[in-house]
């Protein structure tokens, strides 16, 4: 009876994993894995073009959405076939090492500056980042910041040099890193009564905004460019070259453009094609 | 009955200068017995004489600390097969039905036609009603038997039986003492520890009296209870003896 | 804390949005927002939401099945066995019941990434991942009770096994069997483990839609973009998946325990 029971153990393990196995494989032998940015998931994109991509051309695209920093790692490391993320210093010298074939640009977004309807640094409406960001630290209003090595954290950093606010002097209690992702932060500065830089398509799709409101946008310095790169195959043999080409060149294609253009939140496009825009 | 391999015998048990101490204390020492086929031997004595130490020693479960206690087959086996077992004060029931703890006593201890022989024990010791049922539910004196029935389903040459009704009824008592009268017949060797003058009486061929460790008599049971050699053996008999 | 404090008294707004990685939309949220999502989610049957909890249970069931398979016989041979270092094993066993699910990520994350040894595998970002990882987790769960148990029970059963026979390696089915009902106390421990991580299968699955998004990653999702009726909603929905596995394994084993009079 023991034996049996042993036997039994194994054999309900195996079918497990043979079942589990099985459900995988049925999901479609053609993949690739990208490694992307939260705004990208969050804001819902991914969940708008990618079946439109699988339908053309029947290759499923893996995401793990990640920070730009933790997504080019991913990339190094070989973990993923085509990198698409958003800071572009960032992406030429993943490139520039070699990690990476070519960088594309592929559209841009803009970031936003969100703060609370109160205020209370007194930036709203403005059009200038950088005068807002100096207030803000001036008045030593809450500030709630990525610090997550993200492309939005790369952004907010080169915001406030460009700002000339030397952070690592004026850093005190109102300037709170959280190590977070963009909806996380949104969370903290919502629950917090801060100012915090996020990307409008995760400000759009986000739903527990509170007393939050957007304070400064359409300043030139926020638009936020967007790069795909595959993985160099001479670096990880096993990068699905084909595919993941396939891949980018249906997002800096025309059908790929369009429905990058076609995704809306409440009536408003979130994203810019600019594949073909020269030096973006 | 027999099978084949019981031709041969393990018996005689030979104990010589054989001695069992934890620490400092001695809890058995020179102890010198011999124990012959087909009889019944009670070891005797008080509580806390070692008596339970004794047949474990016997049994092989545990080893003498001096001196040897030894089978004339080696370990008390014959073709790779113990032929003794033993009967514990307290039951140990497996966490199956009463079947069930025939059929894994079996197959652990390596015999052949193991479905057959259970059956055949329930049947031997009208134990069939009770095949299904946990064994742990059973009442105290069903346990016992059950456990007796398992040893005797091994088909030992010699079983050990550490007071096997102490914690039991009269009534249960007196099934047992049956059962044990069976196995007699049937010309198992029976080597019982007791504290019960009565039962020792009524079952035994030889005593053993032990008393602090030590066998200060060995004699036929007749014997034993007509004429102790002791004062302590003496005592024993007469219910004076405080330990 | 302050987040959730928050959810209390905020007013959600009634907002749509079109995005098709989130089917589920909500629009009237309030404080009872969060069991009407959860009852949504389970009467509503919708594919997405139950291709996320067949993968939970998929991926956790056989994580534990798994660290059973070698958990049990491990727990028990250290149970029985003597040798110098059982007791700091032992101890060690013990200490990584509370391993933080982050690291056993971490660790497994480095071993299957293509640039780690195990990388040829290819295993990372995939179901397979998370099934290691989850296992590493359960695994000293399983092995230290186990042990316990199987000591206590050997300490009862010691002297007729010997008798028998059956010492050592040779004791150990008839061990596991006997205590096969807290055993499978042992397993649900090892399950509820499993079902409410999210560190290791974060890192490790990566959470990507459809393929490696699990209940707890798919919580930690929606959090992360506000919606948190949905992530409550999905949080009620695991626990009272986990209640009802919790239930029908303890009717089960309460019942075969009384049959077999091991309780």
């Amino acid at each position: 009876m023991n034996a049996q029971f042993t036997r039994r153990l194994f054999i309900a393990a195996a079918l497990t994993v043979c079942t589990a196995a099985q459900a995988q494989t049925a999901q479609g032998t053609r993949f690739i894995v990208a490694s992307s940015t939260t705004s990208t998931q969050d804001s819902g994109l991914f969940g708008h073009i990618l079946p439109l991509f699988k339908a053309n051309t029947g290759i499923d695209v893996r995401v793990v959405s990640q920070g730009t920093g933790q997504a080019l790692d991913t990339g190094r490391r070989g973990d993923a076939d085509v990198v698409f993320v958003h800071a572009r210093s960032q992406e030429v010298t993943f490139v520039a090492q070699g990690f990476g074939v070519e960088r594309k640009p592929v559209m841009y977004n803009d970031f936003v500056l969100i703060g609370p309807k109160s205020d209370p640094a007194g930036v709203k409406g403005s059009k200038d980042i950088t005068n807002a960001l100096q207030t803000i630290q001036q008045k030593q209003s809450a500030f709630v910041s990525r610090g997550d090595r993200s492309g939005t954290h790369a952004a907010e950093l080169s915001l406030w040099k460009t700002a000339s606010v030397d952070l690592e002097k004026s850093k005190g209690s109102w300037y709170r890193e959280i190590g977070q992702g963009m909806g996380a932060a949104l969370n903290t500065a919502g629950a917090m009564n801060a100012y915090v830089l996020a990307d409008r398509g995760t400000w759009l799709s986000f739903k527990n905004r509170g007393e939050l409101d957007i304070a400064v946008e359409g300043d030139q310095r926020l638009f936020n460019q967007y790069g795909v790169i595959l993985v160099n195959p001479a670096k990880h043999a096993h990068v699905k070259k084909a595919d993941g080409q396939a891949f980018i060149d249906w997002l800096t294609g025309p059908e790929g453009q369009k429905a990058i253009a076609d995704y809306k939140i409440g009536g408003q496009q979130l994203f810019f094609p600019n594949a073909t825009q020269p030096g973006a | 009955m027999m099978l084949p391999d019981d031709a041969s015998t393990i018996l005689p048990l030979t104990a010589h200068a054989a001695g069992y101490r934890v620490g400092e204390k001695w809890l058995l020492q020179q102890a010198n017995f011999t124990i012959q086929a087909g009889r019944l031997t009670t070891i005797l004595g008080p509580n806390g004489a070692g008596k339970s130490l004794f047949l474990r020693l016997c049994h092989g479960l545990i080893s003498p600390s001096t001196g040897s206690i030894t089978w004339s087959a080696s370990g008390g086996a014959i073709n790779g097969r113990k032929r003794h077992a033993m009967v514990f004060q307290k039951p140990v029931m497996l966490r199956r039905s009463a079947r069930a703890n025939l059929i894994h006593a079996l197959r652990a201890a390596g015999e052949p036609q193991i479905q057959a022989r259970a059956d055949e024990t329930l049947e031997r010791f009208g134990l069939n009603h009770l095949a299904a049922q946990p064994a742990r539910l059973l009442s105290g004196g069903e346990q016992q038997r059950l456990a007796l029935a398992r040893a005797w389903s091994l088909r030992p040459q010699v079983l050990f039986l550490d007071e096997p009704t102490s914690q039991l009824d009269p009534g249960a008592t007196r099934q047992i003492e049956e059962m044990i009268e069976v196995l007699k017949r049937e010309g198992v060797t029976l080597v019982m520890s007791t504290h019960d003058i009565a039962q020792a009486r009524r079952l035994a061929d030889r005593v053993l009296f032990l008393h602090k460790g030590a066998i200060i008599e060995d004699s036929t049971t007749s014997e034993f209870f007509k004429k102790p050699a002791t004062t302590t053996a003496r005592a024993f008999v007469a219910g004076d003896l405080l330990w | 804390m302050r987040l959730y404090a928050k959810i209390t008294i905020l007013n959600f707004d009634h907002r749509k949005h079109t995005s098709d990685v989130v089917n589920w939309n909500l629009y009237n949220l309030d404080a009872a927002s969060p069991f009407r999502a959860a009852m949504q989610l389970i009467l509503g049957l919708d594919p997405q939401f139950l291709q996320i909890v067949g993968l939970s249970l998929s991926v956790t069931l056989t994580a534990v099945l798994i660290a059973a398979v070698i958990g049990l016989p491990l727990g028990a041979l250290l149970a029985l066995a003597r040798f110098p270092g059982r007791s700091a094993i032992i101890v060690l066993i013990n200490a990584l019941m509370g391993l933080p699910p982050v690291v056993a990520g971490l660790v497994i994350f480095l071993l299957l990434s293509r640039s780690g040894p195990l990388g040829a595998l290819g295993w990372l970002f995939t179901p397979k991942a998370m099934i290691v990882a989850q296992s590493i987790l359960v695994l000293p769960i399983v092995i230290a009770l186990t042990r316990q148990i199987i000591e206590d029970l050997w300490a009862e059963y010691c002297e007729h096994l010997t008798s028998l026979g059956q010492t050592g390696v040779r004791a150990i089915p008839t061990l596991l069997w006997d205590a096969r009902f807290s055993l499978a106390t042992v397993l649900l421990a090892g399950f509820g483990r499993a079902s409410a991580e999210v560190g290791a299968v974060l890192i490790v699955g990566g959470n990507i839609a459809g393929y490696t998004r699990v209940m707890t990653t798919s919580i930690a999702l929606e959090t992360s973009t506000g919606d948190l009726a949905l992530a409550l909603g999905l949080g009620i929905t695991l626990l009272a998946l986990t209640l009802a596995i919790n239930a029908i394994a303890f009717g089960a084993s309460r019942i075969g325990a009384r049959l077999a009079g091991a309780s």
